[in-house]
């Protein structure tokens, strides 16, 4: 992996974590030293979010996020349609500004530095924090192996041997075995869960610290949707992931950490945050008990 | 485990980070500033003269500055990036500078023949050359006016037919028909003209008037007239018309008394945008108005001026005084134009606020 | 299931699948009506492009019977007249060669000069501009399209001719070892190359609102993907937006070709009409159906209008080759999910 995933230092985070975090979150962080096994992923955090408030318009959309992802786990954010869980991960990688008469307030930290103080360059950002969306969306005009190294194209990376980056993502992302003959065939001709995996090689070729995966599964059929489990699964002892979900049965299968957003017609709130276990068996929050029990929602 | 505090915070407002700030922006001056020192000085000491020089040495300049600037801060990718964004910028500058010429043109050399005997007399008396206090361009105006106003009744059905074709009815036709209007609006404007003459001009009247000139526009208009009815048409929900079938009513009741009206605003600025596109034409008016020079409010006998044949001879007379005219008669024109697109425009809004 | 007798399971299982049930509805006679009225409304278009093309052909016959394929191939336009002062179709040659290519170089100039910049232009618009500029150019740029074409005419006789002579001058002193660059004579007023500059400045309006409507449907997740593998604007573009709109933007040019060349009186102002194929750009001599049917109208007699709508049928048929080719390019690339 990169070197900057080394510059995170744990003394570091968990100072920074010590004065800056709500105090509810250091249970979190006690959880996760106690369920990660060593070795598995340097602890120490990756992503924090700070007081994220966003706006469309006059319109807020969330209010006051304050998150903690820590590097090698997986964070599954669940609740309702329309709670801005997707917004919010939009934040963190800086496509939130694609959006016309959009706004924001808050921080976004990676490896303790801001990632929207001015002077960022934000095509840096977002090879650190790569997404993955809802609808495959592979480059129609590429091949296979195009598709994969298109990140390094788009960006002016060199990188030593392309074909090893390729089979190696390709692999990483559970897909090498059934396109290793057809790599120059057009990305288009795949399946859709075969287009979404290929979509998460092109995402590793960068080598993100980050994967930010925005419903991945919602246009896949059951099948597909459990080989990218098992490729989420994989990646996580690498990795950081942050998945947006629907689906409450998947967050439990693949998170270790879960979020649970809510709104009440106003802006979008996170109303509790713990290791996925506690959330779905014992939720401090009545509200995220009706929420995982289907209740509502 | 609660998140959201109780106690009382500072009001968090919007912000935009991604926004450039006032040191990017003075940068961006700075590199402007440099680049048309740099662009001066060049231009001073080596033999590049003239104002494509300073043009292209400050767009060259501009150019390196961004590239070593963002090279250097955030490497080659962004470096070509800021190359592309200044070629960009260019087109767009480009674009413009025709644009506002040709308006500083007709207001600064137009502005001149504005006077109120334009609207009040016509040219019986006078020839182009004569002075422009005298004559006027009345005839031009109510020529226009008519052989517009043909071309409209004419190629309102029409063109409205066509598009409800296109959008409701979907028969057997509708490629085809499709690929003729888009066929019809590329057909040159001085065939059109040719059309008229063959076909009418020459086997029945013989003589030229505004009802040929009328016909010839419609021709021209018809096409415009269907793509923008069609386009506007397509914008009305579904859901609109199957509640008028699932009413009981007709598909002729549904369309004439639900669809066409709910697409009122946007019908009439597919008008506007079709009379606007007319009522400059030249060429098919010069082969088959005739020409007048004389108010003539009667389009099937004699010949009939207009505003393009009016610019026309007074432009081709070739005189400074027949020059002032046609200026004066383009300035008229394009004002005329500008209040029916800004009208379509308004409507335009309304439409897409809907 | 379970309610279902046994006997009934086994007689479902062996009927055969049902055949499909026809749905009709006949129409309202007043339905009827409206339909038959809405096509012959949609149908008008094909009358009219048919009624064009026949009236031209049959005026233009007698002079494209004299003189066959040399309408189209020779270069020359004599009138002879007899004693009585009728025109000798026999003595007469009647060949627009010369026009027709001039035709296709004016156009062509004007072609590859306006498509870089509105193509420029309208990568600005949709992907560049802040709303409040993006909102007055696109505003501005339409109504460019409305400007008639007698005020090209004018603005481009008396404002851009001079200009564009002067940069003739210098494309002639640094490219003269072009071919086409090259001049026998040093004549700089009036010729294909400043027609072209004027054409391209009328069709500027039109390409850029065609690419720029193109640009603005490519798909917003293939962006948003490029964007999110650490692209920079330009990277995007040139990943995603030029592989979707390329074919689009070539059908743009195409329709822009396609108004050049039927453009008139905007040609006229400033190009000066020679009887002779010439394919030096910069020299003061150039061809144009349109504006050549324009100036021989006035004082044409009953054989040479003749000729001219056999001209003007075949400024039709050109125009009408160059649009449908670009109209399917254009609408092919609309709705193509690639």
């Amino acid at each position: 992996m990169n070197n900057s995933e080394a510059q995170g230092p744990l003394d570091k985070g968990n100072e920074k974590m010590e004065t800056t975090t709500p105090s509810s979150l250091s249970s979190v962080a006690a959880n996760a030293a106690a369920k990660k096994k060593p070795g598995s992923g340097a602890l120490g955090v990756g992503l924090e979010a700070r007081g994220i408030h966003a706006w469309f318009g006059d319109k807020m959309v969330l209010k006051d996020i304050s998150l903690d992802f820590w590097s090698g786990t997986v964070t599954a954010l669940i609740g309702p349609s329309g709670c801005g869980k997707s917004t919010f991960i939009r934040t963190l990688n800086r496509m939130h500004e694609f959006i016309p008469g959009a706004a924001m307030a808050g921080d976004v930290l990676l490896n303790g530095k801001d990632i929207y103080e001015s002077g960022t360059d934000v095509t840096k950002i977002r090879l650190k924090v790569g997404m993955v969306f809802q609808k495959p969306n592979p480059f129609p005009s590429m091949t296979i192996a195009d598709n994969v190294l298109a990140g390094l194209k788009l960006a002016q990376l060199k990188v030593q041997n392309k074909d090893d980056l390729l089979e190696e993502c390709l692999v990483r992302a559970g897909l090498w075995s059934e396109v290793k003959d057809r790599l120059s065939a057009y990305g288009g001709s795949l399946s859709g869960g075969q287009q979404q995996r290929l979509c998460i090689a092109r995402s590793l070729a960068v080598r993100p610290e980050i994967l930010l995966m925005d419903e991945p599964c919602s246009a896949l059929d059951p099948g597909s949707t459990l080989k990218i489990e098992e490729t989420i699964s994989e990646l996580s002892s690498s990795m950081t992931i942050i998945i947006v979900t629907h689906n409450m049965q998947q967050a439990a299968r693949v998170s270790d950490y879960t979020g649970f957003f809510l709104s009440d017609g106003g802006p979008g709130e996170l109303v509790e945050v713990g290791p996925t276990s506690e959330i779905f068996s014992k939720p401090k929050d009545v509200r995220t008990e009706n929420y995982v029990t289907g209740r509502f929602g | 485990m609660s998140i959201n505090k109780p106690e009382a915070k500072p009001a968090v407002k919007p912000g935009k980070p991604w926004a450039s700030t006032p040191r990017e922006r003075a940068l961006d001056l700075g590199a402007i500033l440099l680049a048309a020192v740099g662009s001066f000085a060049l231009v001073a000491l080596s033999e590049l003269k003239g104002k494509l020089a300073y043009a292209g040495v400050f767009f060259v300049l501009i150019i390196v500055i961004n590239f070593i600037h963002n090279y250097l801060s955030r490497g080659i990718a962004s470096a070509k990036d800021s190359v592309a964004s200044s070629f960009a910028v260019a087109g767009v500058l480009v674009t413009l500078l025709p644009i506002t010429s040709i308006l500083y043109a007709v207001f600064e050399r137009g502005k001149t023949g504005l006077k109120p005997n334009l609207f009040t007399t016509d040219m019986k008396l006078n020839g182009p050359n004569d002075p422009i206090d005298q004559g006027g361009l009345l005839h031009a105006l109510t020529g226009s006016g008519i052989m517009v106003g043909i071309a409209l009744i004419i190629s309102l059905p029409i063109g409205i037919l066509t598009a409800i074709y296109l959008t409701e009815i979907k028969g057997f036709f509708t490629r085809p028909i499709k690929f003729l209007v888009q066929a019809m609006s590329g057909v040159p404007s001085i065939v059109a003209g040719l059309f008229i003459l063959s076909a009418i001009v020459f086997p029945i009247t013989k003589t030229p008037s505004g009802l040929m000139g009328g016909l010839a526009l419609a021709i021209l208009m018809i096409p415009t007239v269907a793509r923008t009815s069609e386009e506007v048409l397509l914008l009305i929900p579904a859901d609109l018309r199957e509640a008028g079938i699932a009413l009981g009513g007709t598909q002729w009741r549904t369309i004439s008394q639900i669809v066409v009206p709910a697409a009122k605003s946007g019908l009439i600025t597919a008008i506007i945008l079709g009379v606007a596109r007319v009522a400059g034409e030249t060429a098919p008016l010069v082969l088959v108005s005739g020409g007048g020079d004389v108010l003539n409010l009667n389009p099937t006998s004699g010949p009939m001026g207009s505003f393009p044949f009016y610019i026309w001879k007074a432009f081709t007379f070739g005189t400074t005084e027949s020059i002032a005219r046609a200026w004066a008669g383009i300035f008229v024109l394009l004002v005329l134009i500008f209040i029916l697109f800004f009208a379509a425009r308004l409507l335009g809004g309304d439409r897409n606020k809907k | 299931m379970s309610t279902t007798a046994p006997g009934a399971k086994s007689a479902n299982l062996s009927t055969p699948t049902p055949a499909k049930r026809e749905i009709t509805t006949k129409p309202r006679f007043s339905d009827k009506v409206f339909r038959g009225v809405a096509t012959a409304g949609g149908l008008s278009s094909l009358l009219l492009l048919g009624l064009i093309f026949v009236f031209l052909a049959f005026q233009g016959f007698q002079v494209l019977r004299s003189e066959g394929l040399g309408f189209i191939t020779g270069s020359n336009w004599d009138v002879v007249q007899d004693n009585f002062g009728n025109t000798d179709l026999e003595a007469s040659s009647f060949g627009i060669a010369a026009m027709l290519i001039g035709t296709v170089i004016c156009a062509t100039i004007a072609v590859i000069i306006a498509v870089p910049i509105s193509v420029l232009c309208a990568l600005y618009l949709t992907f560049y501009a802040p709303g409040f500029i993006k909102r007055i150019m696109v505003a501005l740029i339409d109504l460019m399209a409305a400007f008639p074409s007698i005020l090209f005419g004018m603005w481009g006789y008396f404002v851009l001719m001079p200009h564009a002579e002067y940069w003739a001058k210098l494309i002639h002193k640094y490219f003269e070892w072009i071919p086409i660059f090259k001049m026998d004579v040093n004549i700089f007023e009036r010729s294909p190359f400043v027609a072209g500059v004027v054409l391209s400045t009328m069709i500027i309006p039109i390409v850029t609102s065609i690419s720029r409507e193109i640009f603005s449907q490519t798909p917003l997740d293939r962006v948003q993907a490029a964007y999110a593998l650490g692209a920079t604007r330009w990277a995007m573009i040139k990943a995603v937006v030029i592989p979707y709109g390329r074919s689009g933007v070539v059908g743009g040019a195409m329709l822009g070709l396609g108004r050049a060349m039927g453009e008139t009186v905007a040609v006229y102002t400033v190009l000066n009409l020679v009887y002779q194929i010439n394919w030096q750009v910069l020299i003061g001599a150039g061809g144009n159906v349109a504006s050549m049917i324009l100036l021989k109208f006035g004082e044409a007699g009953p054989t040479e209008i003749k000729a001219l709508m056999a001209a003007g049928l075949a400024l039709f048929i050109l125009t009408l080759i160059v649009n449908s080719i670009a109209n399917v390019i254009v609408t092919k690339t609309g709705g193509k999910g690639r």
